[in-house]
């Protein structure tokens, strides 16, 4: 029972780690904007380097990755591979082709179905293990990461000008509900939602609270700061949009400015988003390109119709029967023994 | 670098997601970019809007609101301004009033934020050109 206790005072440590390590973000940008007036530095040079940061370091990290061998062929299926044309097999479970890979890998990537598999296990009244179905990981990360690309999309509203028209059709499409003014975005509840769900889903359960790491939490408090103060400054303290798409066009066109009277709510969020950004080539956030590179998921699976080769594979010396009986035919024959070439 | 063909297919399409809104608004020219040109009201009895201007810039949707629910909801027509003047809480007949060509007003910042507020469905731009003849 002790080390339970101590597991339930290590995660704590490891939640109240992250959130302070959001809170200590917030209070920077916070001192660096309102009391400092370091705007420029908040405004256009942390940006600059975030997003340099953020490709540069996916890109690198991208080549590492392709840089190490899959030696063995092994793709993770859940289905009927296919062999004899009598026997139906399953395309997208258990693909053999490149076009069952991709929809394979549209199915895992768009919804995430493998994650639909996930399963429970529970110890009910004494020794009895039970397993279950789970499906509210799969519900909350889907929900999740939906708003989060449509949210992201909506604000190409302030990168682009003129603005394409399917970021005004989404726009319209997540207000569809016209409730209030400024009208309110269902992405905004969704994701804010689902990233309760998530945080709850690892404090609340014991076994997943004793697995889970400050830098799981940390960005799920970071990204939910980042919605909260998204949410913030559209429905409560309004900043002022127009210079907003002032500043962010500026860094788009290389022609940087830092209109003065954004509030400072505007300078919080872009520190966070910033955060994010140059955090993500160095912490599990990775698995955004990393599941293009799975080699379970991006295999066909054709291991009895393809040879897979291990591409580390020295090339061994062999010493053939042919070449054997070049060398000694001579004496083979002087002993009478058989020889295949005369 | 194994697959090297893919792997580069794929981090140019990984930039060029990334990096688009650069080559858009490079694309542009600097025409383009230009923050909105708002025409004001001249006349000498207009000079005032109904609120102060940084309340009117960030919060003027929710003035829209509030004024529409008072009319709507309690049937209280006059707006007290902050410097007590009486106003009918009217979205065409007050704000347009004075903001009268919506389209060199409004519209200016709402295009360029992709903002299209759906009160024109019901409620009229009678300064707009077509709808004046
Ligand atoms: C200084 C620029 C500016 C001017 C001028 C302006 N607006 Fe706006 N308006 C905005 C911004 C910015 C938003 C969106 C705020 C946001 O997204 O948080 C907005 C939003 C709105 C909305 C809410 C739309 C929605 O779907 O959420 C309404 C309604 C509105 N404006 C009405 C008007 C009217 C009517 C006028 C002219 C009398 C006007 N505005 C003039 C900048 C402006
Ligand atoms: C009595 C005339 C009058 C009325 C009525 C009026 N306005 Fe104004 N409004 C003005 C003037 C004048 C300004 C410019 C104020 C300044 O620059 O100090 C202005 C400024 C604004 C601005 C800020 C523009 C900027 O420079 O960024 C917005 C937004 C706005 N008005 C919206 C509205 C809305 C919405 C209504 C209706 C609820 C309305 N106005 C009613 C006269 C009026
Ligand atoms: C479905 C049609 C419809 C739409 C869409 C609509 N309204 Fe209205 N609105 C009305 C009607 C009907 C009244 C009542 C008119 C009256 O009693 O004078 C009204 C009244 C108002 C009033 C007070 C009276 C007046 O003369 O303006 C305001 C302010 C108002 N609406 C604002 C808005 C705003 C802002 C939007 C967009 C976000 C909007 N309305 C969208 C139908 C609509
Ligand atoms: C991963 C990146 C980001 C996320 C998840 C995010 C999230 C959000 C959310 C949830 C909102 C609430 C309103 C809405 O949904 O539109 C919001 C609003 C806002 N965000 Fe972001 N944001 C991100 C990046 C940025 C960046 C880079 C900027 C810089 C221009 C920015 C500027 C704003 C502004 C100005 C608002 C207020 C919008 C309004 O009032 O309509 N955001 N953000």
């Amino acid at each position: 029972m002790e080390h339970w206790s101590l597991a339930k005072k290590g995660t704590l440590i490891n939640v109240l780690f992250s959130l302070s390590a959001v809170f200590i973000l917030i209070a920077g940008a916070i001192v660096g904007v309102d009391l400092i007036k370091f705007n420029f530095l908040f405004g256009v040079i942390i940006p600059y380097t975030a997003i340099t940061i953020f490709i540069l370091g996916i890109i690198l990290q991208v080549i590492k990755w392709a840089k190490s061998p899959v030696p063995f062929h092994i793709p993770t299926v859940a289905g009927q591979q296919k062999s004899l044309p009598w026997i139906k097999s399953s395309k997208l479970e258990s693909p053999s082709s490149t076009l069952g890979v991709i929809g394979r890998m549209l199915l895992e990537i768009l919804f995430f179905r493998s994650l639909f598999r996930n399963t429970k296990s529970e110890l009910k009244n004494g020794p009895r293990l039970v397993y279950g179905s789970n499906k509210y990981l799969w519900l909350g990360a889907l929900v999740f990461h939906w708003s989060i690309l449509v949210i992201f999309l909506r604000h190409f509203r302030f990168f682009m000008q003129p603005i394409p028209s399917f970021v005004l059709a989404l726009q319209n499409l997540d207000g569809f509900f016209q409730i209030g003014l400024p009208v309110l975005y269902i992405s905004d509840v969704l994701i804010t939602l689902a990233l309760l769900y998530l945080i709850f889903r690892r404090v609340a359960d014991l076994k997943i609270r004793y697995i889970s790491l400050a830098s799981d939490y940390f960005p799920l408090f970071l990204i939910l700061s980042i919605a909260v103060t998204g949410i913030l400054m559209r429905y409560f303290d309004r900043v002022d949009i127009v210079k907003v798409k002032e500043l962010a066009i500026g860094i788009f066109s290389f022609h940087p400015t830092v209109p003065d009277g954004i509030g400072v709510l505007f300078y919080i969020h872009l520190f966070l988003v910033c955060t994010l950004i140059t955090y993500f080539p160095f912490s599990k956030l990775l698995h955004m390109p990393g599941i293009f590179l799975t080699p379970t998921r991006n295999l066909a699976n054709n291991s009895r119709m393809v040879r897979h080769i291990n591409p580390w594979n020295r090339p061994v010396r062999v010493h053939t029967y042919e070449e054997y009986e070049d060398e000694f035919r001579d004496k083979m024959k002087a002993s009478g023994l058989p020889v295949e070439k005369e | 670098m194994y697959d090297s063909g893919k792997i580069i297919i794929g981090l140019i399409i990984f930039a060029g997601i990334f990096t688009s809104p650069f080559w858009y608004d490079l694309s542009g020219g600097k025409e383009a970019l230009k923050a909105p040109v708002l025409v004001l009201p001249t006349k000498a009895d207009q000079q005032v809007c109904v609120n102060t201007l940084e309340y009117m810039r960030a919060d003027h949707m929710v003035l829209l609101n509030d004024w529409r629910y008072e009319v709507v909801r309690l049937g209280d027509r006059t707006y007290q301004s902050p410097d007590h003047k009486e106003f009918n809480m009217s979205l065409t007949g007050t704000c347009l009033n004075c903001h009268a060509n919506s389209a060199q007003f409004c519209d200016q910042c709402h295009s360029y934020i992709g903002e299209t507020p759906y009160c024109w469905e019901c409620h009229t731009e009678i300064n707009k050109p077509e709808n004046m003849q």
